[in-house]
């Protein structure tokens, strides 16, 4: 199967819309149902192990940028610059068609055996999220002023106890919101995957469209199930933006 | 390492098959993104302005068109301008044209968020004064209000800018010859080189990404020292 | 007639009953100056002058018309109001010349060449002439505010507000202000001030206005106000800030 092959224009292009019957029964019910269950579970699956990776891969990166060792903070730089730069499709395809040009046979081998279009999927979207997880973390901790530091050092704090009781608890309440869109962007980048064969949600109504001609149902409720997922997501953020961010004013 | 594939089609990622073929590659890249971003531009003020509108019934249809598009991935929205083109307009649209439309609605939609907290983030006091001297509401945001707030903008346009010339890449999904689409048949056909040929398209696209990006933050500099603030 | 009526005003931030029945007249040529501790509405109250801020009950007549009218142009009535802010409020992408000529030649229709001359009139009756071609923030705050006032004035107002001009200005740049802000007085226009500068008051009010609470609690000449003033609130304001 070429998976880098264009999508397929609809069958039925010609065919007026008035002609058009609904059913959405046979989406919401049976066989296609379950077939865009399992594929909204991928989605969450692909999002939720690439979120905790890029959220650990972020901090990492993040770190190395903020240390005062160059080579470390060269390449922290070298890391979030190139992959925010570039457009996460090729990435996806690079890591999926390229890497088994670099990596030993014996991974290859393992990984052609198990899933290898969800590692690939994965591996894209860590390393894509982690590097702007980086740059909201770097410079939420970069945003809180200068003189917090030296007034809770010119208390007797410690270097170490000034950042741990003053000045990461008020980068956290900056870093969380961005983080949380960071997230959101996560699960609508995973429709990418499908174009390397992970069966996520818009895969599968791919699927129910070129098998039932009855795209425009598929199609719906995966677009409706993605709108949810932002909706709740936003409205986690106002309420976040309410209770905690007027605490903060310099 | 095959880089020889890559020297061999090189001018095949710069310009398609171009002048004897279709033109395609980075420069198709380049089209799409800037005759894109162009209208988008229109598209986000104009619903930017609207959002911020105290009428309702200007107000809640651009909270709609921001909220919607906002909340789908853009290769869904490819798709669904893809699929229904046909059925709305009655005959099949060009694969160039329905990118075109379907990028222009996404990116018009966070533009217009750009547009709103750009408006939202000059102080109240520059609306007041401008009002307190007798100018209408039209000529306030005409003449002190959109000139200081488009300019505070502008980071944020390249910003969009370097988003959506990634973004063009979604348009190979649909056939569209642009520089990732050229990557892939050269692919298909060589068989022997994805990773020096996704390398170098990689490499090209952080080229035109990057400088905009590097642009854009020189910008913002420049800027921050005219804005207005409240003391 | 008097150039201002107030009659009963009162005004809601939602349940924050911040004007709470005000009623005054302002004749032509009379300065007025408002004091009162901070929240006691008088900023409120002048900005409702002009409709910056709505009101929920009660009229506000300039000129004789009902300024809340349906036949009301607001954008006109406002021309004819100048309001001057405590933070300037100067459009910081226009040159000084540039933010004063502004409204007369959009709202007025003035020929670019005379809005310039009256421009450059006004801007030396204030005594920054020669800063005509800078941009606001490069000059000093006082001069700021100078500017500001020579803008409002470039309307050819037949009422004056300040809303604190001196408040956010350094000690040393709040005379230069006040300065003009006499002559002002002196050369007859109508003024309403929000301001704490009483030697100001002394100077050049006729009138003494002191609000607390959404209330005028009490007013007089400025001789009597500041000798002799009868209510308790105002012995306490005026022993904090004398």
């Amino acid at each position: 199967m070429n998976w880098g092959a264009p999508l397929a224009r609809p069958s039925k292009e010609t065919e007026p819309a008035l002609n058009y019957q609904f059913d959405w029964q046979l989406v919401l019910s049976g066989e296609y149902a379950q077939w865009l269950t399992d594929g909204v579970l991928v989605t969450l699956e692909i999002s939720a192990v690439s979120l905790l990776l890029s959220l650990l891969l972020g901090t990492i990166v993040a770190v190395m940028r903020m240390t005062r060792f160059k080579p470390l903070e060269w390449l922290g730089l070298a890391y979030t610059e190139f992959f925010r730069n570039t457009p996460l499709l090729v990435q996806i395809y690079f890591w999926y068609f390229g890497s088994s040009q670099v990596l030993p046979d014996v991974i290859n081998k393992w990984l052609y055996a198990h899933d290898f279009e969800f590692a690939a999927g994965v591996i894209s979207l860590t390393v894509y999220t982690s590097a702007f997880i980086a740059e909201e973390i770097r410079s939420g901790i970069f945003s809180i002023p200068k003189n917090q530091l030296e007034a809770s050092r010119a208390i007797g704090l410690s270097f170490i106890q000034a950042y741990r009781y003053v000045i990461l608890p008020q980068a956290f309440r900056i870093i969380i919101p961005p983080l949380i869109s960071q997230a959101l962007n996560l699960i609508k980048n995973s429709s990418l995957v499908m174009v390397i064969g992970v069966m996520d949600i818009f895969y599968m109504a791919k699927q129910i469209e070129s098998y039932s001609f009855h795209g425009f149902e598929a199609f719906t409720v995966a677009t409706l199930i993605y709108l949810s997922i932002s909706l709740v997501v936003s409205l986690c953020i106002n309420l976040y933006d309410k209770h905690y961010l007027r605490q903060i004013s310099y | 390492m095959r880089f020889d594939v890559v020297f061999k089609n090189f001018d095949y990622f710069l310009w398609g098959a171009f002048p004897e073929g279709p033109l395609g590659g980075l420069a198709m890249t380049i089209i799409l993104a800037a005759v894109s971003i162009f209208l988008a531009f229109w598209v986000g003020l104009g619903f930017g302005l609207m959002r911020n509108s105290k009428k309702p019934w200007l107000r809640y249809p651009a909270m709609v068109y921001v909220e919607l598009v906002r909340g789908t991935p853009l290769l869904l929205l490819i798709f669904w301008f893809y699929f229904l083109a046909p059925v709305i307009v009655g005959y099949s649209v060009p694969e160039l044209q329905t990118t075109v439309v379907a990028l222009v609605v996404f990116t018009g939609a966070y533009i217009a968020e750009i547009v709103r907290a750009g408006i939202m983030a000059l102080p109240k006091g520059q609306m007041e004064a401008a009002r307190g001297t007798g100018l209408s509401h039209f000529q306030a945001m005409r003449y002190v209000i959109l000139p200081q707030s488009l300019r505070n903008m502008i980071p944020s346009f390249v910003n969009q800018f370097v988003s959506l010339t990634k973004d063009t890449s979604l348009a190979s999904t649909i056939g569209v010859l642009e520089l990732t689409r050229c990557a892939e048949q050269v692919s298909n056909r060589t068989l022997n080189a994805p990773m020096e040929i996704y390398v170098t398209i990689l490499i090209m696209y952080f080229v035109i990404c990057y400088c905009l990006t590097s642009y854009s933050r020189r910008l913002e500099k420049q800027l921050s020292r005219y804005q207005a603030r409240d003391r | 007639m008097a150039m201002i009526e107030v009659n009963k005003l009162h005004k809601w931030y939602g349940d924050f009953h911040v004007l709470q029945g005000i009623s005054e007249n302002v004749e032509k040529g009379e300065v007025l100056v408002i004091c009162g501790p901070s929240g006691s509405g008088k900023s409120t109250f002048i900005r409702c002058i002009n409709r910056l801020e709505d009101y929920q009950k009660g009229t506000v007549f300039f000129d004789g018309k009902d300024i809340h009218d349906k036949g009301v142009d607001i954008n006109k009535l406002r021309a004819e109001i100048g309001i001057v802010f405590q933070q300037f409020n100067l459009y910081p992408h226009l040159t000084v010349l540039k933010n004063v000529t502004l409204a007369p030649i959009k709202v007025k229709n003035a020929p670019r060449e005379e809005a310039e001359k009256l421009a450059l009139s006004l801007l030396e009756r204030v005594g920054i002439h020669d800063q005509a071609h800078k941009y606001p923030a490069e000059l000093s705050g006082g001069q700021q505010q100078r500017v500001a006032i020579a803008r409002s004035l470039a309307m050819k107002p037949k009422v004056m507000l300040f809303d604190e001009p001196t408040s956010a200005l350094d000690p040393e740049m709040i005379n230069e202000v006040l300065n003009v802000m006499k002559d002002l007085a002196r050369e007859g226009m109508t003024m309403l001030c929000v301001t704490h500068e009483m030697g100001f008051a002394r100077e050049v009010a006729d009138r003494v206005i002191f609000m607390d609470g959404g209330v005028v609690v009490e007013q007089a000449p400025p001789d009597e106000f500041f000798s002799n003033p009868t209510h308790e609130r105002t012995k306490a304001f005026l022993k904090e800030i004398l």
